[in-house]
């Protein structure tokens, strides 16, 4: 993306704002139309993220199709219950990914632990305590028409950036955090 | 060889080993000193018992009761190998010389129950991060960070 940023900055220091307007619809549009997925599958969900990506639910032609290579790809998708051993290796792959970047978390394990919440000492009690996410999906495992559901409701948060370095957004997250009011309870 | 024989066989070799054999359904159990382990394991191998399935412990609360599962495909029969290991600072002889299959779950074991496998070759956490405190399926494990489950779940 370092082009598309290149002439965000040089039309912005030309002040071409309406130009800007139009050309950004344009970049997010099509950010948005080709979300290359990385997949973190990690356990069970894997196989419902493995059926979405199948001739059956045909992820492709929402233009998400998995990479295996995160350098590659705009959207990592966690699917699977994340350990506190794994935790530096997602925490790594995540790090090598381009921005801009964003994280779909897919399952309750993800989300929050899910089943293994009680009683468990091995298991990250969701993926946000260590990453920022933009999706929930909630399901144990969610069907592959969630996960599409939740790609295309990441579309919408995509289509939020600009590319003007000046206009860009803050990554907005659609709950509330550990340590930031609602989640404290837990 | 039918398993009748191995049954044989293996009361033959018992007083040897200072073993007591007895029966769980289809299968032989066999329960040996901690020292003999490893003997009574290259008896096994040579009978014809190739294929470690399975290595676990139990925490019965004052020892550990390590339990070893043998297949022998030749002999279509299978068995148990018990031993107990001591609570405090426990140690029993890897049996990786004799089932090179016994090397990543000796380490299970030994990352779950903290109990050490001398002769190992590669002693490490296999689970867990290195830096863990603690064997968690240990009966008085304790972890802080564990939540407990209401009742009313
Ligand atoms: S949410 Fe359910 S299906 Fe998904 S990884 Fe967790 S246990 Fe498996």
């Amino acid at each position: 993306m370092a082009i598309v940023d290149n002439i965000g900055t040089a039309l912005s220091g030309s002040g071409g704002s309406v130009i800007l307007t139009s050309v950004d619809k344009l970049v997010d549009w099509s950010r948005g139309q080709s979300l290359w997925a990385f997949p973190m599958g990690t356990a069970c969900c894997a196989m419902e993220l493995i059926a979405a990506s199948f001739n059956k639910f045909d992820f492709d032609r929402l233009g998400t199709f998995p990479r295996p290579d995160p350098r590659h790809t705009d959207v990592m998708i966690l699917a699977g219950t994340i350990t506190e051993k794994m935790k530096p290796a997602v925490k790594l792959l995540y790090d090598q990914m381009p921005e801009p970047k964003w994280v779909v978390a897919m399952g309750n394990c993800t989300v929050s632990g899910g089943i293994f919440y009680y009683d468990t000492y091995s298991v990250v009690r969701g993926a946000d305590t260590f990453l920022p996410i933009d999706v929930y999906i909630a399901g144990c495992p969610p069907r592959p028409e969630s996960l599409q559901d939740g790609i295309i409701q990441l579309r919408e948060l995509v289509r939020e950036e600009s590319i003007a370095p000046g206009k860009r957004h803050e990554r907005k997250t659609l709950l509330p955090r550990k340590g930031e009011g609602a989640g404290d309870a837990l | 060889m039918s398993p009748h024989d191995v049954r044989h066989h293996l009361a033959e070799l018992s007083p040897q080993l200072d073993a007591r054999i007895s029966d769980h359904f289809e299968d032989v159990v066999i329960e040996v000193g901690s020292a003999n382990l490893l003997q009574t394991a290259s008896e096994l191998l040579e009978l014809g018992f190739d294929r470690l399935g399975m290595v676990t412990a139990v925490d019965t609360g004052d020892d550990f009761e390590m339990v070893y599962r043998v297949t022998s495909r030749s002999l279509s029969c299978s068995a148990f190998v018990k031993t107990r290991v001591g609570r405090i600072e426990p140690r029993v002889a890897s049996l990786c010389p004799v089932w090179p299959a016994a090397n990543w779950q000796e380490r299970e074991v030994w990352d779950l129950f903290g109990i050490h496998f001398t002769g190992h070759p590669d002693m490490r956490r296999i689970l867990l991060p290195e830096e863990w405190p603690g064997w968690p399926l240990r009966k008085d494990y304790d972890d802080p960070n564990v939540i407990r489950r209401p009742d009313y779940i």
